[in-house]
Parts: structure tokens; sequence; C-alpha cells
């Protein structure tokens, strides 16, 4: 294996922790947006206990991604900020307004009106920032992007394979957003979250089918991965049994094992993104080897991400243990009320 | 608009907004966990409410420099990518290093903001240590990329390529020490002076309030030590960039002719086509004393260099004069504190009226000492290496984003000094 490769491989973790971690509190600011029925008001109280003390840290996922790109395959940070320079000042409105509104909500007025009209901003904008990424995501799978320093297509972008992506994105980081809420939540509030697990679930399917349909003719290198490589056939059938696994457990009311299945179903789907571009960083111009900094960057950079990783990771684990209970990355479930911290605790009384 | 011009007008605007945000972050933590140290050795309740508050305060700037950092970290891309194709892989090491400070940053306050009562006191208090820690951390890895940008090293050029690239060699050119210190340094000076004088204000209508007068005690302690120390690494700045970039001290000081026994200025309009520097109140050999500890040493003027690298000296040395000037005044401002402090008198209402006049001063320095190094490396990005003209992307139209983007940061401006407000007023304590 290369050095292009590990860190291709690393940028690809980070992106997942992206999903995974900052993924969900996009989707919490979903569910701030469908907030419904007798229990709307606990609905987005739980939201924001959830995201608060995590959000800030899960965000920085994101900018480790932009750093590792530009300094390892800066050819490649260069072509996409050229060619998809309008998703990208999209994205940033979206991530700016998300986590700005999310904050002035808490410090302003604690009056209807005014909390309404953040909660609109906040969750507007968390729809938003997803949807951009997934484009995002999908323009460069598509081999749309034609990467030149004379410039590029300002909207090629802008086409049915992309923005199913893009959908898709919205559609799992809502899920994974109900899958972690409903480990969260306790009694009737767990249910309502349950139920929109189960919901975005079946968005998740319809979107990834729609998107896959695209990709046959809009995506061929995604479709061939979907079909044709050897580990078409296994992934394929491990992500369905994740899938399957998560609307089992999430009828059953096994909230933990449900939300272990949802996050091994969006692992293997950006995994399997990752692997069907493979060596390609920006299809069809841009390899991982070909869009490389020189050999000793590489080497040096990645020396300097375990360095970092061994620091980062206690410290993150710390953080979710303090806040999501003793056993923060729990699957099993003991008892069907497991423990649950009241969603009506809010950051230092205001 | 010209495109290069609007670039240049977006990410100038981004950085402003931004820095203040970033120095915040840098200095605030440092103040709160003051604040919580001192409740936990005295069980001194005002100092609780004290470190509570401004936690408070720190949120919502915390918020909105992580996210105005975000916009940061793509404009790199989206305005300059020939820039960062180039430099990326040799100025990534210190970002790749600031990303894991910016990660300690955020876990931690998000234990140190939310984990009141809810973690064991010690674990809060160096949670509050580690932020404050990280900030600083933060700081020196990104002056660190600017400092490359000054005085680029660690590489070759090769057909217009970087090649032989040292990444820890680039991580510490020439002159990165002096960059540093002065950057870090000013973010504890201007929080200190903001921070006091608001409170300051208050003093002034509730003179016997404990609550304002703790606070003022940290902010103005860390305020003054800071600006007290600023002049000496603004001494060791001059010194090295005159060794290291003699043309942009030529631009700092106004200085057209290369003379021995150059005198300072003070004040004064540069005039290029004319090449001399009007209405400046000289100080004979003052220049070739504070750059090179020696009143006879040549100080190399612009004529020495070609006319198409000049920056706009006007632009640079009326910002070098601003900030010097603030500066001055700031240093001032905290050695009447210090006496103060020595004879310790409390401060009577004429110096907190200082004080309130003073707070704006310090971020007016910080502001205009980056635009000094900016302005003063033009025409360049990567200084003798790569042009600004030519580090700007093709992409067209950027009156655009800049003007979506001024809408954003003006609104985030409005609300987050609305909201601070709010923090501080409504519940005054005695």
């Amino acid at each position: 294996m290369s050095p292009a490769d590990l860190l291709g491989g690393a940028i690809l973790v980070a992106l997942i922790l992206y999903v995974l971690l900052a993924g969900a509190d996009f989707g919490g600011g979903v569910w701030d947006l469908l907030a419904s029925g007798p229990r709307k008001r606990e609905q987005r109280a739980l939201v924001e206990h959830a995201i608060g003390p995590i959000w800030e840290a899960n965000h920085v996922w994101l900018i480790l991604v932009v750093v590792l790109l530009f300094t390892g395959f800066p050819a490649a940070f260069a072509g996409i900020s050229i060619a998809l320079f309008v998703p990208l000042v999209l994205l940033l409105f979206g991530i700016v307004l998300r986590g700005a509104a999310f904050t002035f909500r808490t410090y302003d007025r604690q009056e209807d009106g005014v909390q309404a009209r953040w909660g609109l901003l906040f969750s507007g904008s968390s729809v938003l920032a997803p949807l951009v990424l997934g484009v995002v995501v999908g323009a460069v799978a598509s081999g749309r992007l034609r990467v030149s320093a004379q410039g590029a297509e300002p909207f090629a972008w802008l086409a049915p394979f992309p923005l199913a992506v893009g959908l898709l994105a919205v559609a799992l980081f809502a899920y994974l957003a109900a899958a972690y809420l409903a480990v969260e939540a306790a009694g009737s509030l767990r249910e309502d979250f349950r139920r929109r697990a189960t919901g975005a679930g079946v968005a998740v399917l319809v979107t990834a089918g729609l998107a896959a349909l695209l990709a046959r003719d809009q995506a061929p290198l995604v479709f061939e991965g979907l079909t044709r490589r050897w580990w078409s056939a296994p992934l394929l059938a491990t992500t369905a049994a994740a899938a399957g696994g998560a609307f089992a457990a999430l009828s059953r009311g096994r909230v933990h094992v449900a939300r272990a299945a949802a996050v091994i179903q969006a692992t293997l789907i950006v995994a399997g993104w990752g692997a069907a571009q493979h060596p390609y960083l920006v299809v069809p111009d841009l390899t991982l080897a070909s869009a490389s900094a020189p050999r000793g960057v590489l080497v040096a950079l990645l020396w300097a991400l375990a360095a970092g990783g061994a620091l980062l990771f206690p410290a993150l684990y710390l953080l979710f243990r303090v806040f999501k209970g003793e056993r923060p990355f729990s699957v099993l479930d003991r008892g069907l009320n497991g423990p649950s911290t009241p969603p009506s605790e809010r950051p230092p009384s205001s | 608009m010209d495109d290069l011009l609007a670039a240049r007008a977006l990410f100038g605007m981004s950085l402003a907004f931004h820095i203040v945000f970033a120095a915040v972050g840098v200095a605030m933590p440092l103040f709160m966990v003051l604040a919580e140290w001192r409740w936990r050795r005295t069980g001194s309740e005002v100092h609780l409410e004290l470190a509570r508050r401004w936690a408070k305060g720190t949120t919502i700037l915390f918020a909105v420099g992580a996210v105005s950092g975000t916009v940061i970290s793509f404009e790199l891309g989206l305005l300059w990518p020939r820039f960062m194709a180039f430099a990326g892989p040799i100025i990534g090491m210190p970002f790749s290093l600031e990303g894991f400070a910016f990660f300690a940053e955020a876990i931690f306050l998000g234990i140190y903001l939310y984990g009141w009562g809810r973690v064991p006191p010690r674990l809060h208090l160096a949670s509050g240590a580690v932020v404050a820690a990280s900030g600083a951390l933060s700081a020196f890895f990104v002056t660190l990329a600017n400092a490359w940008m000054n005085k680029p090293a660690g590489f070759q050029l090769f057909a217009g390529g970087a090649t032989a690239i040292q990444p820890f060699d680039a991580m510490f050119p020439p002159g990165w020490a002096h960059e540093v210190i002065h950057v870090l340094i000013s973010c504890y000076a201007a929080t200190g002076f903001a921070v006091a004088g608001i409170h300051a204000w208050f003093l002034l209508r509730e003179p016997g309030s404990a609550f304002h007068r703790a606070a003022l005690r940290i902010a103005l302690g860390v305020g003054a030590a800071a600006a007290l120390l600023q002049p000496l690494s603004g001494d060791f700045s001059a010194r090295q960039v005159a060794a290291e970039q003699p043309l942009k001290l030529a631009a700092l000081e106004g200085q057209f002719r290369t003379e021995r026994g150059a005198p300072l200025r003070l004040g004064g309009v540069p005039d290029p086509e004319r090449r001399e520097t009007r209405f400046a109140i000289e100080i004979p050999y003052g220049l070739s004393l504070l750059a090179f500890h020696d009143p006879g040493a040549e100080v190399k003027g612009l004529e020495a260099f070609p006319r198409e690298q000049w920056p706009n000296v006007r632009n640079v040395h009326l910002a070098f004069q601003v900030m010097v000037g603030l500066g001055t005044l700031l240093a001032s401002v905290s050695a009447v504190a210090l006496y103060l402090g020595i004879r310790r008198r409390a401060a009577p209402p004429w110096f907190l009226r200082l004080v309130v006049v003073a707070a704006p001063a310090g971020f007016l320095a910080l502001e205009a000492g980056w635009l000094v190094t900016e302005w003063g490396r033009q025409p360049w990005s990567v200084w003798g290496v790569l042009r600004t003209a030519e580090s700007v992307t093709p992409v067209g139209h950027l009156a655009v984003p800049l003007a979506l983007f001024m809408l954003l940061f003006a609104f985030l401006a409005v609300i987050t000094a609305a909201l601070l407000w709010r923090q501080i007023v409504p519940r005054r304590s005695g």
C-alpha cells in the first residue's frame, strides 16, 4: 500500500466519522424541522440537549478532511474548489447558519416567536448542508467534473445523480439522528424517534435505490462498484443485512442494536462509495497517485495523524462518556428501558 | 468589479471577521479558568458567577469563530486554488496540527461549558485549562503558516512547482518566532482590554460592584501584562523584519532612500510618485537605532527594490502607524494600571474612563497589524515565489459571493453583539 493509498484511506475514515457524528447533528436539525404531534416541544428539546455539547467537536472532522486533502492531494483540492465553487459556497452558508442559529437560539429570549425564528433557520440550514454535501460527493463520483487550471463549467454538478446523492445524504443523516435519539430518549419520546428512524430508514432505501438507478448512466464507476467488482456482492449483502437488522431491532424496541446496525449501514454506504471510485479522487481526471503531494510530505503527514489520533480518540471518548452515559457506544439493550438522561436539562441555566 | 480585487476583499473580510473571534478564543478561556480557579481556592461566589457568565459569552463567540473559521478553510481553495495547489503540501503540516488543536479546543470546551456539576471539579478546571492551552496552540500553528508566506522556506522550486519539500523546515521559516510571539501577545492584550472596558463601564455606574471589580482585575491584569510585553516583542519583530524582509520594513517606515542613520517617522503620508514621506515627525537616527540597535546602521529603502515589487506603501505605512500608536496607548494605560496595582489603590473613576476609551484599541491594533503583514507582502501571496494575481481562482463573478458573505458576516456581527449585550445587561449583580 502506498502512502497515497493510506492517506486516501485516512480521509475516507475522517469522512465516515463526519457522517456518523456531524451527520447525525444535521439530522437532529431535520427532526427539529419535522417535529410534530403532542410531544413536539419535547422532541426539539431532546435534539438540542443531544447535540449541544458535541456538535462543535463533531464538526472538526470536516476541517480535518479539508486540511488532509489540500496537504496530501493539492491538485484535487484545487480542482474540486474550482469545479464545485457554487455548491461549496452553499455548503458554507448551511454550515455557518446551522451553527450560528443553534447557538443564538439557546442564548436569545425564550419567547416562542423568537425561538421559532431561530429554530426555522437552524433546521432549514440543517437540511441545506447535507443536501449540498451529497451533491458535492455525487458530482465528484459521477465523472461529470473536468478538472483543469483554466476553469470549469460552473454548473456541471447540477444533474440528477448528484441531486439523488444529496437526497440520500439528507435521509441518511436523519436516519442516524433518529436512531441515536431513540437511544437517548425515554418512554413515549423514544417511541416517537423509533418510528421516525423506521420512516427515515425507508427513505434511505428509496433514495439509495434512486441513486443506484441513476448511477447506471450517470456515474458508471459507482454502478460498476455496485454490480461488477469482486466485493460488490458481499458489500451489498452486508449493507442489506445491516438495514434489515436495523428495521427488525427498531420494530422490537431494541434501540441499542438498531443504533449499531444503522451505524454499520451508513459506514458501508460511505466506504462503498470510496471503494467504488478508488483509485480516483475526482473521476475521471485525478487519481490518488496523480493528485498526490511528494512522498515525503505524505509520510510526515501520516505520522502527524497517528500522533494526533493517539491524543484525539481518548479525548473524544471522554466527551461522549460525559454526555452520552456510562457506555456511550453500547450495542446491547439491557432491559427494555435502558438508562437515559432527562431531555429537559439545558446548558448552565440562562 | 475586478475578480482579483473581489477575491482579496472577500478573503480579507472573512479574516478580519474571524480574527476577532480567534483572538477571543485564545484569551477568554484563560480568563474563565482564572475566575473558576479563584472561586475554587477562596470560595468567592463572585468568581463563580464570573466564570459562568464569561463561559456563556465564550460559547457564543466560539461558535461564531468555529463556523467563520470553516469559511476560511474552504475559501483557501475557493478563492486561491493555485496558491493552495502550490503551497498546500508545504504548509499543510502546521494546518494539520492545528486541526488537532482545534479538536482539543472543541472537545474540552464542550466538557467545560456543559459539564458544570456533571464532571468532577478538577476535571472541569483542567478542561478549561486544556481549552486555553489548545486555543493558544491553534493560533501558534496558523501563524506559522503565515510566517512561511512572508518568508518561504523548506522547498525548492522546479518547473513552477515545489520539490524537495521539508515539512518541518517549512513549518519554522526564518522569522517565525517574532510573528508567533507578537500574535499571541496581541490576543491577550486585545481581549483583555475589550473585556476590561466593558466591566469598567459597569463599575462607573455601580462603583461598589464586587462582581465587576473581580472581572476588571482578571481581564486588566492579563491585558496589561500583555500590553506591556508587546513593545518588547515589537522591537524583536522590527529587527527580524529588518533582517529578513527589508522591503517590508522600508514600506512600514515609509523609507524611500537607502541611508545610514535613517530617521524614525511618526505619522506622515508616503508619496510613491515623489518618493518621499511627507508630514511625518522625524526622530533622527531613530529607525537605524530601532531596527539594528545602531544609530549609524544602513537601512535599505524602497528604491533598492524594483518598483513593481513594492506593496501599497501608503496603506502599509498608515496601518503600521495605527498599530504602533494604539499599542503605545495600551502600554501607557497598562503602566498606570501597574502603578495603581503596586500602590494597592482601587481604580479611580478617571482611570476607569481611560480603560473604557482604550477598550476597542487592542482589536483595532490587532486588525491594523494583520493588515500590515498582509498588505506589506503584496504583490506576493508567497513572497518572491507566487504572486497574488497568479493565485486567484479562474471562477468568475466573484462579486456575487462577496456580496452574499458581506451580508452573512454583517448578520452574524449584529446578532452576536446583541446577544452578548443581553448576557451582560439584564442581570447586573453586585
